[in-house]
């Protein structure tokens, strides 16, 4: 038993010496983060057909989730009918896989280049529980306008965007003319 | 044939299609991570003009993607067609997007931002992902309260070029610009409000900038396929499909079809005004010959993957001409009325003695029956009982698994 007790702190200490020993390494130029980005937007639709998205997957986990506790109510609602409805499985789906992998692809690079950092980014003039109240305010405000419009920054701007889809134009415009529009009265929260 | 997008579940099967998509998850998240999108400051430091990276990546990933994806539209090698693009909901898309930018700005990520920063155990990012999933969560529940609007001004698969009616090319070249003159914008601003030495940028720019605007020239310079280049490539395989009537279908198995609840059948009637009046099958709709080119775009939507479609004319030609443009177009699962009306008259008039044959053959592609009155579909033959009949036909309608997008970016 006393090695056990031993051997626990020695494996988280493995653990955290694995994920945040790395030399931090600075973030590349933006203009060949984008065209890398850009790249990865190629070759989804090129393989695949399909862009990329994030909201859409977040959407199926909850609606799985919902489907294992209340599966009557998702048969009524016609929404969520189409995701989840009878035996449809609302995990079997492409975009649940890209945005998997979207977790995943981050948390390497993060890993790789000593970036994992336990920590909340915020403005000086606001405490951290302000920050995270705000962050999470602003996630729902955010995915709920993304169900709205059929996809986020990454399903309509991004994707919609290279495909030149008038409809994913309007939205890309319709994010910065709301985020700037509001951009005055948050300025103590970032500035 | 195109050969990109692949049919990737024939090829792969299910589990490695998704394990692709594994792959192009990662390589999304690793890109973004990169450009320093885990960062909320970052990332709301856009609405302030001091850190443009935000204008900068998006800008210059979709540039990249597009000339990518029209170049390779250009050379044969991408089917446009098969690629999804976001269909046009304009209002929800317009309201959706302004309450997306108000919780970016509250909240400093967007849901793929928010998932990358929580990956590399940003505090503030998990909590974004968290009230991430409340506010789809309350979407869902209460979307029925405005469903109809939701699903309201909705204009199908409408491309910018369609939008200016300008060719492909033009608007690939006119985007690059746009991009470039908004990156050289957002460096000035960047110097003003950010405090930021210009001098220092990599030169590199310049040059990558260049490649970019050559490589949109030459997508203007190619052009984008016609129906008829693509019909001309597709035309070794597809002609000898007409040749051995592998896609003509009796009227048996049309009327049979009718009945298989596991098809969702589309009865295209491509005649002209005046025959489609007289006569035509319940429920055909009237797609005259010459507008079938314009209506693809919405038959790609067609969102239903047992979806058939029977074009039909008096007797094959004008089915044929349609034929070859869906074909080419990649709308699947297209079939021919065999012998058209004309033929399809002669096989149910039985309990229908008032429509009567002209005595003499009108001709081409004309109809060979006279009617005592223009009403459409409410004489009996336009939707005879399937079991007042009982025909032999020879089988021709299969399935055609859907290559390409199985329906929404976001979906």
């Amino acid at each position: 038993m006393a090695t056990v007790t031993q051997a626990k702190p020695k494996a988280s200490n493995k653990l955290k010496a694995f994920l945040f020993s790395r030399p931090e390494k600075p973030y590349v130029n933006p203009y060949l983060g984008g065209v890398v980005l850009g790249i990865v937007l190629f070759l989804a639709f090129f393989l695949t057909g399909n862009g990329l998205g994030a909201s859409g997957g977040l959407n199926r986990y909850i609606v799985y989730l919902e489907d294992l506790i209340a599966p009557e109510h998702v048969d009524r609602v016609a929404y969520l009918l189409k995701m989840a409805g009878g035996v449809k499985n609302p995990l079997d789906d492409w975009i649940v896989f890209v945005t998997g992998g979207a977790i995943l692809g981050g948390f390497i690079s993060g890993w790789q280049h000593g970036r994992l950092k336990v920590e909340t980014n915020k403005g000086p003039q606001i405490s951290v529980r302000t920050r995270w109240i705000l962050a999470f305010t602003g996630g729902a405000i955010m995915s709920f306008g993304a169900r709205m419009a059929r996809g986020c920054t990454s399903g309509q701007a991004l994707s919609g965007g290279a495909t030149l889809s008038a409809g994913s134009w309007a939205v890309m415009l319709s994010i910065f003319a709301g985020g700037y529009a509001l951009a005055y009265f948050l300025r103590k929260a970032w500035n | 044939m195109a050969p990109f997008p692949l049919p990737l579940e024939a090829l792969l099967t299910k589990g490695g299609a998704y394990f692709l998509y594994l792959l192009i998850g990662i390589g999304f998240g690793y890109a973004l991570e990169i450009s320093g999108f885990a960062i909320s400051t970052k990332l709301a430091g856009q609405f302030y003009f001091k850190d443009m990276t935000v204008l900068k990546v998006m800008f210059t990933a979709i540039v990249v993607a597009m000339v990518l994806i029209f170049g390779a539209t250009a050379l044969g090698l991408l089917d446009f067609n098969l690629i999804w693009v976001n269909p046009t909901y304009l209002w929800p898309g317009i309201v959706g997007g302004l309450i997306m930018g108000v919780g970016f700005i509250v909240g400093g990520f967007c849901p793929g931002t928010s998932l990358v920063s929580m990956a590399t155990f940003k505090i503030d990012g998990l909590f974004f992902a968290l009230g991430s999933l409340v506010g789809i969560f309350v979407f869902g529940e209460t979307v029925d309260l405005f469903y109809e609007w939701w699903n309201g001004s909705y204009f199908g698969r409408v491309t910018l070029m369609d939008f200016f009616g300008l060719p492909a090319g033009v608007v690939v070249v006119l985007v690059v610009l746009m991009a470039l003159f908004m990156f050289w914008g957002g460096e000035k601003l960047e110097a003003i409000f950010g405090k930021k030495d210009l001098s220092k940028e990599p030169k590199w720019r310049y040059a990558a900038a260049g490649t970019l605007l050559a490589g949109a020239v030459a997508v203007l310079l190619i052009g984008q396929p016609t129906t008829a280049d693509k019909w001309a490539q597709l035309e070794p395989t597809k002609q000898a499909a007409l040749d051995n009537r592998e896609v003509q279908v009796s009227p048996a198995e049309l009327l049979a079809t009718t009945e298989n609840k596991q098809v969702n059948l589309v009865l295209l009637d491509v005649r002209d005004e005046a025959d489609y009046n007289l006569f035509h099958l319940r429920g055909a709709q009237h797609l005259p010959l010459e507008q079938v080119a314009g209506a693809i775009p919405g038959l790609l939507l067609e969102p239903a993957a047992n979806t058939v479609y029977i074009l039909m004319s008096n007797d094959e030609a004008a089915a044929t001409e349609a034929w070859k443009v869906m074909s080419a177009e990649s709308v699947p699962n297209v079939y021919i009325l065999e012998g058209g009306i004309n033929n399809w008259l002669m096989t149910f008039i039985a309990n229908t003695p008032e429509i009567q044959p002209t005595p003499t053959p009108a001709g081409m592609d004309r109809l060979n029956y006279m009617f005592p009155a223009a009403l459409g579909d409410r004489y009996e033959a336009a939707d005879p009982s399937p079991h007042e009949y009982e025909l032999e036909f020879l089988p021709k309608i299969q399935l055609q698994t859907k290559r390409g997008p199985s329906g929404g970016g976001c979906g």
